[in-house]
């Protein structure tokens, strides 16, 4: 086996220096009643060529393949990515590292995230962000976890209804058995968080806020983030496509205390749903309550700038059960991806991008609004919107621009009930006009 | 201006203390559609990025990796981590392009390779452990910590009983008292006996009505394996609780041990370490959890089942814990374990855990004169020493540690396990050969021979990185974590 470099000979010279007679014999503490019985249950070992024909098949009896255009988004996204950060990510010099505990010799990876931390948190606005969480979903999870910590005696959490359902379904996970109390806030006429009921909620550590929310709809955070303060709760703002900060208000001018989302959308594909990168930032006054690690600046003896992992005494290795998290692997190279991405873009790519999107998806709602599909609200969306077609049916539509290799949104009834045959539709740069003028074209048939 | 010069280890500044405005380091799409009007009361300014070519931004970090040691350049003992070789056509297999490409919302029908993988790796890691249940979720073996905790709490509550305590002995893993607290779980700790391993004594007598259960590394983190671990298994189980076993470590007894016969009844393990899938600098890592079929009815959702020849995502099951990701985990970490596994077979993944034990057993016999072993006992993947040898020289596990550095090598973990005073923890890992071995057992001879003659080689160290050391004292006190 080409990973395993021990010839016989040399097996057998280490056993004789340690003094067993075969391999089993290294195993002796090991008590019969705890032995595995017979030999795994494994199909034989592959050669690498039968493995590439394996992974071969697999991508055939994938019916929507790459060259598909998905319009679809709702927390997974499809945006370009260019070949010089593939090829920057295969270095195995940051794919084959570990953690970097040993700064000397991980400075690479360290300044890597120190940058990746600074973007981050000038893309949010907000004063600090940490090395990465494990997606979109769970970073929300800690979020309101952290204002649980720093609210002390509340014990009762907000979270909006047109928060993606995946990621309230997380929060549910992470808050039950610990006896939190998560309270859903609904959604309004216009397709925003309805905060009307707030005053009743008693008190809340947090409300947790989506923009742009599931629907793609922009929500109105300024306004939002007013409203939560005065009712004396931290304001949680969470995200599933940062590139919208390119063109909208970012989470921190709009008041946010802790801003956190879903990354991928920065140089990651979409791989049916991971490894993307949990994006986590807060306030500086909340700093020691963040999870997860952070790089900090810091000089050698030498005085020479350097980079080290930092305020560690938060971390479940120091602090043990009264960590701010669990969390200890982290998405490493996918937070270094985003950097590299944002580098890539820089500020005035970003804002061209971000405008790009908006103005695909805007053209894409007029254009299915002129061959009768109703717009359900009318509030700004970025990216994403929500389009019925109550004049048709448009199942077979879908099914012949499946045909067309077009996967045209996606049914809402699965995540809302109320919502069934309405779809939420996801365009972005990846998007061309005669893919957009296709499907209308379809609808009208 | 010539900025200051390393040679070939080149300086490189900040991302923002380079380029100039209106550089572009991606190609962007003319737009193809008309302008609409973003609504100017929400609009923002965008944010304060630097614009850089894609030649400022690929030399950035080429030179940024010049810095970094990987798997690829050397040896990296760092003992519980296991920095085995990561094969490069597993990171190819992951970006087989309809993989790649694949959203995770898609219909299951136009799925099926992504399900198909799932529900074959599902099944490898049940055939593995000998638990039926896996659950691909978690993100990270902490998270597969808090599912199998979420476990626990839910298993109680279904049978009605109301337990907040749990066991957790002093060799297990760091993350466990965090994860077992996510879930409102009190941690207990648990000492090791005078072997290094647990007596079921201490078990029993810390074991009662109102502890939920244990949790146990094994191997554990001293590289011994808890040989009562059946006994201690039957005791718990006994008193209405539950065996959490900690499969971290599980590259050391692929296909030798039975975590099913051991008594676990749930059990994470660490992709990313047993099945070598890269650790990209401190993640991705994946850490599914695989359980009895006495809990998989609390198993996470969705799971991916096999009925009429299609795969499927199954949703609708009550008893169920929720969901741990927003979709299927850190699929493309899958992908390479899956890829891994299926090169391995049954017989090279046994192969694998026996020559991780040879190597270890091998450094610590050939080490055991010149540094103090923590436990004498047969080690499995890693072996512990202490630093009692270095307080005559008045030097520090961190200073034999940095040393190492100048010598081309990786440290080993040290200070952990916290039982041992000044640990130095060793993995070799079973990607290493014998002559590479034999390199870093004379290089820690040497510098423990140094150690003797001229320790301020050992404290200086390391001279030869990129930087030599740097004060975490200062970064933590006036913390400057963003530019």
């Amino acid at each position: 086996m080409r990973y395993l470099p021990h010839t016989d000979e040399e097996i057998a010279a280490m056993l004789a220096v340690v003094g067993r007679n075969s391999l089993d014999e290294l195993f002796c503490s090991i008590p019969d009643h705890c032995r595995y019985q017979g030999e795994m249950p494994l199909p034989e070992a592959l050669s690498e060529w039968q493995l590439e024909e394996h992974f071969a098949e697999l991508g055939e009896v994938m019916t929507v393949g790459s060259r598909h255009k998905v319009l679809i988004g709702a927390g997974s996204a499809h945006h370009f990515i260019p070949e010089s950060i593939r090829a920057l990510l295969s270095r195995s010099e940051f794919l084959t590292a570990y953690t970097p505990y040993q700064p000397e010799i991980a400075q690479g990876t360290l300044q890597g995230i120190y940058e990746y931390q600074t973007l981050t948190a000038r893309l949010l606005g907000m004063d600090v962000a940490n090395a990465s969480m494990y997606d979109g979903a769970s970073a929300l999870a800690e979020a309101l976890l952290m204002a649980l910590r720093i609210g002390r005696k509340k014990s009762r959490v907000a979270v909006a209804g047109s928060i993606h359902p995946h990621y309230r379904q997380v929060v549910r996970t992470y808050l039950g058995p610990a006896g939190y109390e998560l309270v859903e806030l609904p959604v309004g006429p216009e397709g925003r968080c309805d905060l009307s009921a707030l005053g009743d909620l008693g008190e809340l550590a947090a409300v947790a806020v989506q923009s742009p929310n599931f629907f793609g709809v922009v929500e109105d955070l300024e306004l939002l983030g007013q409203q939560i303060h005065q009712s004396g709760a931290l304001f949680i703002v969470s995200f599933s496509e940062p590139l919208a900060f390119g063109l909208f208000k970012n989470p921190g001018e709009c008041g946010a205390d802790i801003a956190c989302g879903e990354g991928q959308s920065f140089g990651m594909p979409r791989s049916f749903g991971g490894a993307g990168l949990g994006m986590f930032a807060c306030r500086e006054q909340f700093v020691r309550n963040m999870p997860g690690r952070l790089v900090g600046e810091t000089l050698d003896r030498q005085g020479r700038r350097g980079f080290v992992l930092t305020l560690a005494t938060r971390e479940q290795h120091i602090r043990r059960e009264k960590a701010t998290s669990n969390i200890c692997s982290n998405q490493g190279i996918c937070a270094m991806t985003a950097a590299m991405y944002m580098a890539s873009l820089g500020g005035t790519g970003l804002r061209r991008l971000a405008r790009l999107n908006y103005d695909k998806a805007q053209y894409c709602q007029e254009r299915l609004g002129q061959v009768g599909g109703k717009v359900l609200w009318n509030s700004p969306v970025f990216n994403e919107f929500v389009i019925e077609f109550a004049e048709r049916d448009f199942g077979p539509v879908r099914q012949r621009l499946l045909a067309a290799g077009i996967v045209a949104g996606l049914d809402l009834g699965r995540f809302y009930p109320e919502h069934a045959g309405r779809y939420l539709f996801g365009i972005t740069e990846t998007v061309d006009k005669a893919v957009i003028d296709r499907v209308a074209e379809e609808v009208e048939k | 201006m010539i900025t200051e010069s390393n040679g070939m280890m080149q300086d490189e500044p900040l991302l923002w203390e380079k380029g100039r405005r209106g550089r572009q380091g991606m190609s962007i799409p003319a737009s193809d559609v008309p302008p609409g009007k973003p609504p100017a009361e929400l609009c923002g300014e965008g944010p304060d990025f630097p614009d850089l070519s894609e030649v400022d931004v690929v030399r950035h970090y080429t030179r940024l990796s010049g810095w970094n040691y990987g798997v690829d350049r050397g040896m990296y003992p760092l003992g519980s981590c296991t920095m085995k070789y990561n094969p490069k056509i597993n990171d190819r297999l992951a970006a087989t392009p309809a993989i790649a490409a694949a959203h995770p919302l898609l219909d299951e029908s136009q799925v099926q390779g992504c399900l198909q993988l799932m529900y074959r790796l599902q099944q490898a890691l049940a055939a593995i452990t000998g638990l039926p249940g896996v659950c691909l979720q978690p993100a990270a073996g902490a998270q597969g910590e808090l599912a199998g905790m979420l476990l626990f709490a839910a298993w109680h509550r279904h049978r009605g009983s109301r337990r907040t305590k749990i066991l957790i002995p002093d060799t297990a893993h760091g993350t466990n008292p965090a994860s077992a607290a996510l879930c409102g779980f009190k941690p207990v700790p648990v000492a090791s006996g005078a072997e290094g391993i647990l007596e079921p004594a201490a078990v029993d007598a810390l074991m009662d009505e109102e502890t939920a259960g244990i949790m146990i590394t094994n191997p554990n983190t001293l590289g011994l394996f808890e040989s009562n671990i059946r006994e201690i298994a039957d005791l718990v189980h006994a008193r209405g609780g539950l065996v959490y076993g900690d499969g971290a470590n599980m590259n050391a007894v692929m296909g030798i041990v039975s975590p099913a016969r051991c008594g676990i009844d749930v059990m994470h393990l660490n992709l990313h370490k047993t099945f070598s899938t890269p650790h990209g600098g401190g993640g991705p890592g994946a850490g599914p959890v695989c359980v009895s079929a006495e809990l998989s009815p609390f198993l996470p959702v969705p799971r991916v089942v096999l009925s009429d020849g299609r795969y499927r995502l199954e949703e609708d099951h009550p008893l169920a814990v929720g969901r741990v990701h927003a979709f299927h985990g850190n699929f493309s970490v899958l992908v390479r374990a899956y890829a891994y596994i299926r090169s391995m077979g049954a017989e090279y993944l046994k192969r694998a855990s026996q020559l991780a034990v040879l190597n270890a057993a091998y450094l610590k016999e050939s080490l055991k004169d010149t540094l103090p072993l923590a436990f004498p006992r047969p080690c499995m993947h890693e072996c512990v020493f202490s630093d009692a040898w270095l307080h005559e020289q008045n030097v520090t596990t961190l200073d034999f540690a940095k040393r190492l550095i100048d010598y081309g090598y990786h440290p080993p973990t040290i200070y952990f396990p916290l039982v041992v005073p000044g640990a130095i923890m060793i993995e070799p890992t079973e990607t290493e050969s014998k002559e590479e071995l034999d390199r870093f057992i004379a290089t820690v001879k040497q510098i423990v021979q140094e150690a003797d003659d001229d320790p301020e080689l050992l404290r200086q160290a390391p001279v030869r990185a990129k930087l030599c050391r740097l004060d975490e004292t200062r970064a933590a006190r006036q913390p400057c974590l963003c530019g």
